[in-house]
This record gives structure tokens, C-alpha cells and sequence, in this order.
């Protein structure tokens, strides 16, 4: 039996609770909803004091000017197709090296092992000079091949997909190949699909640091239209360095694929980063 | 004897595995060697060298370290990265922690509220920086604005690193969060329901139940964090260009890096400063892995 007050106390914590996610929300939606109002205002608008919290009006202006300055639709494919490259790369690769380091037996395992438990402890700034070297050797510089450069293969990638295969009992790979199937069958048939929710994961994670990236494309890709979303922006910044409302249009055109992808995907992104953090 | 005499000779099957094997790490491991490992030995030995131009070096010894050290901009630039560090660290895990544990009550719209505190990890670096330029903006951001104050929050050298700090636990916190409510979620039921019939109070429970059992995660969180943190670049580059006179008390190690070799071309000395970065990462982390022995608790 509870008293009373216990029943009243519970329900003080639980209003205390929702005022409490309530607030933490609002401070963590407020910017995006300014970024949005303020792409809608005037640059005077933007500059009232006391400032105007509604644009006057709704227009697209501002995105307008963000997109004569960036060829934002050149740094919309680029991104895209660096994603893409990185993400099948990495799930490719990985998924293939996971398997063989989590099932299969071949001399120099452990030494080859090791090789990609080290890469993924250093921090990819130590890379970045040499390849950058590289990508100009090869006279790749400004190419969507540059970009996806670095992400060729994935150090991290093997290493998770190897905990994913790990995870699946060998009697599942042996009954498969009793059944006559060959490693290669193994892997592809019976294998790789059950590892679907760590592969899920391992995409998110691919695109999201891809996406997010910006010392890279930075550095490998000068010429404008070979730019990613983050890096035009950061170019955007310094061409229109007090122009807020133009701005918070670029970044709002440059957010937004990623947002709409959220809202669909919700779920598989937490879950995915969720996973791929908690390794 | 005879598993010496197997390993020796291996039939058809092992040996068709064995090459399976091969071929299926072969990708990884040549990309690894090609993009990583030759890169890292090449920036090691870069850091020995002076940058000629064009990618060719020449060898003079500790040189570079030895400016370093005596230089003080890196010496600035490795306070900036320490003190990022003691800013964000404590205090983001703290309310990750926070939100966390209000996202592990029983209520209605969980889904929601975690989307939302999640957000910003999908976004990238360089958009909200932006948003969050504007807002800190002296003359008409909102917040000077709403608090009445006219801090020059980007400008100030004493106050540009707290605003980078504002923003880089604002967009860490969901991600943290969601690490740690799984942790939290792997709690059983069982340890509440028993310290209740004890009588224990919810802080009690907190104290010796929460907080031990969600320590690895906790770890986790802090070590990628701290990573993180020590690498942290793109926030403070899109926040603080070049030309801002508070440049200097906020340049972390790796805008420090970025500025030497691809802006200056001293690739040399950009070399020392990462091998200088990766050092202080390689000892931050050893240190929190002999600490965890003192907090972090492994069930038996």
C-alpha cells in the first residue's frame, strides 16, 4: 500500500522530469529555429535592436544569394557521391576482412590483426600530410575520388563487423558448407546477411563523419565546385562574414538532406551510433 | 605431435580456407599499409625534416621539436586543448548523464526527446557553428540581446574558449546521452526493487547502485570524449578565423597543425605537432585506464 505522499512525491518527480526534458529541448531546438527565422529576414531586420523575433515576411532571398555564391547542387553530388563511395568501401571491405579475421583461419592473422587494431587508435590527423601528398602525386586533387580517399578502407569498420561475426555461432558457417556452399558462399549467403543491423550501423556512422568532415575536403579540394557541404560553408563564412541571413540560409540548405534523412531514419541513426560508440 | 604435424601440412580444405583468408583481408590490409601506415611513418619521419615544397624534405634532426618546444604559440595552443578539455569533459558528461537518466524515467515521448537531444550529432560541425556565430554575435546576436549584456563573446580572449565550450557540449550531449541510457538500460530492475525493500532512498540508490553499474559506460563516454576533445578543430576553425585577434587563446593543437602545414607549408613542424598531439593523447589515455581502477566497476 503507498501513503499518500508518496504517491504526490512520485508525481513532483515526474513533473519535474518533463519540466526538465522540456527545457533541455528547447535549448537544443532554439538555434535550428533561429537559423530558420533568420533566413527569412532582411539583413537590416536581422540587425534590429530590440531584435524581431518573426521575419516580416517570407522569402527566399537570402537562399537565393547562398546559392549564386556556392553551387550549392555541385556540393550536394559531391557529398553525396563521397558518402556513397565511403559507405560501400567500408562496408565491402570491412565486412569481407571481418569475416575472415572473426571465422576463417590463415597464417599471419594475428600480426595482420594487430596492423588494424593500431590504425584505429591513432587519429586520422596523422595521415592527413602523406595523403595529402598522395592525392597531389596522383594529380587527384579536386576530384570526388580525393575525397573519398582516406575512407578507401576502415580500420574501425573491420574491427566492429569482426565483433558482429564473432557473435554469430560457426555451426551456422559449417552447416552451410557441409551443405556444400564454398567460403565465399558462406560469407555471402548465410554470413553477411545476418550481420544486416551491424552494417546498418556501420553506414550511419560511415556517412555521418563523412558528412560532418571538414579538415579533409579542406585541405584536398580548393576549386569550388569540387567542395563538400562543409567545406563550402566554410568558404561561405568568409565571403559573407556579417551577412547573417545568408548564412543561416547556406546552412540551413546544407543541413537540410541530412535532417530529412533523420526524421525518416530516426531509429537506425541512434541505434547505429549507439552501437558503433558503445563498441 | 600431431596437431604440430597438422599445422605443418595442411590439407586441401585448410589450405582453400587459408586462402580465402588471404584474399579477404587482402583489400583492408593493403589499403591500411597504403593510406595509413606508410603515412604514419612518413609524418614521423617528415617531423625530423624541414619541408622543401612540393612534398620534398630534408632531414634535420630534432630541429623542429626543438622550436617547438621553444615556441610559444604551441605552448598556448597546447593549454587551449587541455583547457577545452577541463571545460567540456566534466561538465558535458555530467548533463549527458542528467539527460540520460530523465530519458530513462518512466514517460511519455522518450522517442521524441532522445531525437532531440540527438540532433545535433547528425548535423555537421561547420552548420551549427554558424548558427551559434550568430547568436554569440556582440552587436546583434540574440543572446547578448535576451541577457542584456554586450559580451564580445567570439573576440574577448577570455571568453572565446567558454563559447566554444558552450557549443561543443551543446552538440556532444545527445550522443553521450544516448551511450549512457543504454548503459542505464542494462541495469536490472531487480537491484531497485531490492534496495527498496531495504528502505534505500532514490539518492541512495543513485549513489550505490546507478552510478557503479553504469561506470563502464561511463568510462567509454569519457575516454571517446576526451579523444575527441583533444582532437577538436573543426568547431573552433568555423567559430574563430584567422583573423580574429582572439585567435591565440583559442587555437587548439590541431587548428595549430592545420594553420603550420596547409596554410604556412611548414610541413615539418606541422609533423612535430601532430606526433606532439598523438603523444598527449596516447598518455591522457593511459592515465584514465589506470585510473578506472579506482571507479570503473566490472561485475564479477
Amino acid at each position: 500500500m503507498k501513503s499518500n505522499s508518496m504517491v504526490h512525491s512520485k508525481k513532483t518527480v515526474t513533473a519535474i522530469t518533463y519540466i526538465a526534458l522540456i527545457l533541455g529541448s528547447v535549448v537544443m531546438i532554439f538555434p535550428f529555429v533561429w537559423m530558420i527565422l533568420t533566413s527569412s529576414k532582411t539583413i537590416s531586420e536581422s540587425m534590429q535592436i530590440p531584435p524581431s523575433i518573426f521575419p516580416a515576411q517570407l522569402m527566399l532571398d537570402n537562399f537565393v544569394e547562398a546559392v549564386k555564391s556556392l553551387p550549392f547542387m555541385n556540393l550536394y553530388i559531391n557529398t553525396a557521391l563521397m558518402i556513397l563511395f565511403r559507405v560501400l568501401c567500408a562496408v565491402a571491405f570491412s565486412s569481407m576482412a571481418g569475416y575472415a579475421f572473426a571465422k576463417l583461419k590463415f597464417k599471419g592473422k594475428n600480426l595482420l590483426f594487430t596492423i588494424v587494431l593500431v590504425q584505429m587508435m591513432l587519429p586520422s590527423q596523422i595521415f592527413i600530410i602523406p595523403q595529402y601528398q598522395m592525392v597531389a602525386k596522383l594529380s587527384a586533387a579536386d576530384t570526388v575520388f580525393a575525397l573519398v580517399f582516406p575512407g578507401l578502407v576502415s580500420a574501425f569498420g573491420t574491427f566492429f563487423l569482426r565483433q558482429a561475426y564473432m557473435g554469430i555461432p560457426n555451426e551456422i558457417g559449417e552447416a552451410a558448407y557441409l551443405d556444400g556452399c564454398n567460403q565465399w558462399q558462406v560469407f555471402t549467403k548465410v554470413m553477411f546477411p545476418l550481420t544486416s543491423s551491424s552494417v546498418a550501423a556501420l553506414c550511419v556512422f560511415t556517412a555521418v563523419f563523412a558528412y560532418g568532415d571538414l579538415m579533409w575536403p579542406l585541405v584536398v579540394n580548393s576549386d569550388l565546385k569540387m567542395m563538400t557541404l562543409s567545406s563550402g560553408l566554410a568558404t561561405l563564412r568568409g565571403q559573407f562574414s556579417t551577412n547573417f541571413p545568408v548564412l543561416m540560409a547556406g546552412s540551413l540548405l546544407a543541413m537540410l538532406p541530412m535532417v530529412v534523412l533523420y526524421m525518416f531514419f530516426q531509429r537506425q541513426f541512434i541505434e547505429g551510433v549507439a552501437m558503433t560508440g558503445g563498441k | 605431435m600431431n596437431s604440430k604435424a597438422i599445422r605443418l601440412k595442411l590439407s586441401p580444405a585448410e589450405k582453400r580456407e587459408q586462402n580465402w583468408g588471404w584474399f579477404m583481408v587482402a583489400p583492408t590490409i593493403i589499403g591500411l599499409i597504403i593510406l595509413n601506415m606508410w603515412p604514419f611513418i612518413q609524418t614521423l619521419y617528415a617531423s625530423f625534416c624541414e619541408h622543401l615544397g612540393f612534398g620534398h624534405y630534408k632531414f634535420i634532426g630534432v630541429e623542429n621539436y626543438v622550436n617547438m618546444f621553444q615556441n610559444a604559440d604551441f605552448w598556448k595552443a597546447t593549454w587551449n586543448t587541455i583547457y577545452f578539455c577541463i571545460l567540456t569533459v566534466p561538465v558535458g558528461i555530467f548533463l549527458s548523464l542528467l539527460v540520460a537518466i530523465l530519458l530513462n524515467a518512466k514517460i511519455k515521448g522518450k522517442g521524441f526527446f532522445r531525437s532531440v537531444f540527438f540532433l545535433p550529432m547528425i548535423c555537421a560541425p561547420a552548420a551549427v557553428t554558424l548558427v551559434w556565430r550568430w547568436i554569440f554575435n556582440s552587436e546583434y546576436g540574440i543572446l547578448n540581446q535576451l541577457l542584456g549584456t554586450s559580451i564580445n563573446w567570439i573576440t574577448d580572449s577570455k571568453v572565446v574558449m567558454i563559447t566554444c565550450a558552450i557549443v561543443a557540449i551543446w552538440s556532444a550531449i545527445g550522443y553521450d546521452a544516448v551511450l549512457l541510457l543504454s548503459g542505464l538500460q542494462n541495469i536490472s530492475k531487480s537491484y531497485y526493487e531490492a534496495a527498496e525493500l531495504d528502505g534505500a532512498g532514490k539518492v541512495t540508490q543513485f549513489f550505490h547502485i546507478t552510478l557503479p553499474m553504469v561506470s563502464p559506460t561511463l568510462f567509454v563516454v569519457l575516454i571517446m570524449r576526451l579523444m575527441a576533445s583533444l582532437k577538436v578543430y573543426d568547431l573552433i576553425y568555423m567559430m574563430v578565423e584567422d583573423t580574429n585577434p582572439a585567435l591565440t587563446s583559442v587555437q587548439s593543437l590541431m587548428y595549430l597543425f592545420y594553420r603550420e602545414s596547409f596554410v604556412a607549408g611548414n610541413r615539418g613542424y606541422g609533423s612535430a605537432i601532430v606526433i606532439w598531439t598523438v603523444l598527449l593523447i596516447g598518455i591522457v589515455t593511459l592515465v584514465q585506464f589506470i585510473g578506472q581502477k579506482k571507479w570503473v566497476n566490472y561485475e564479477v
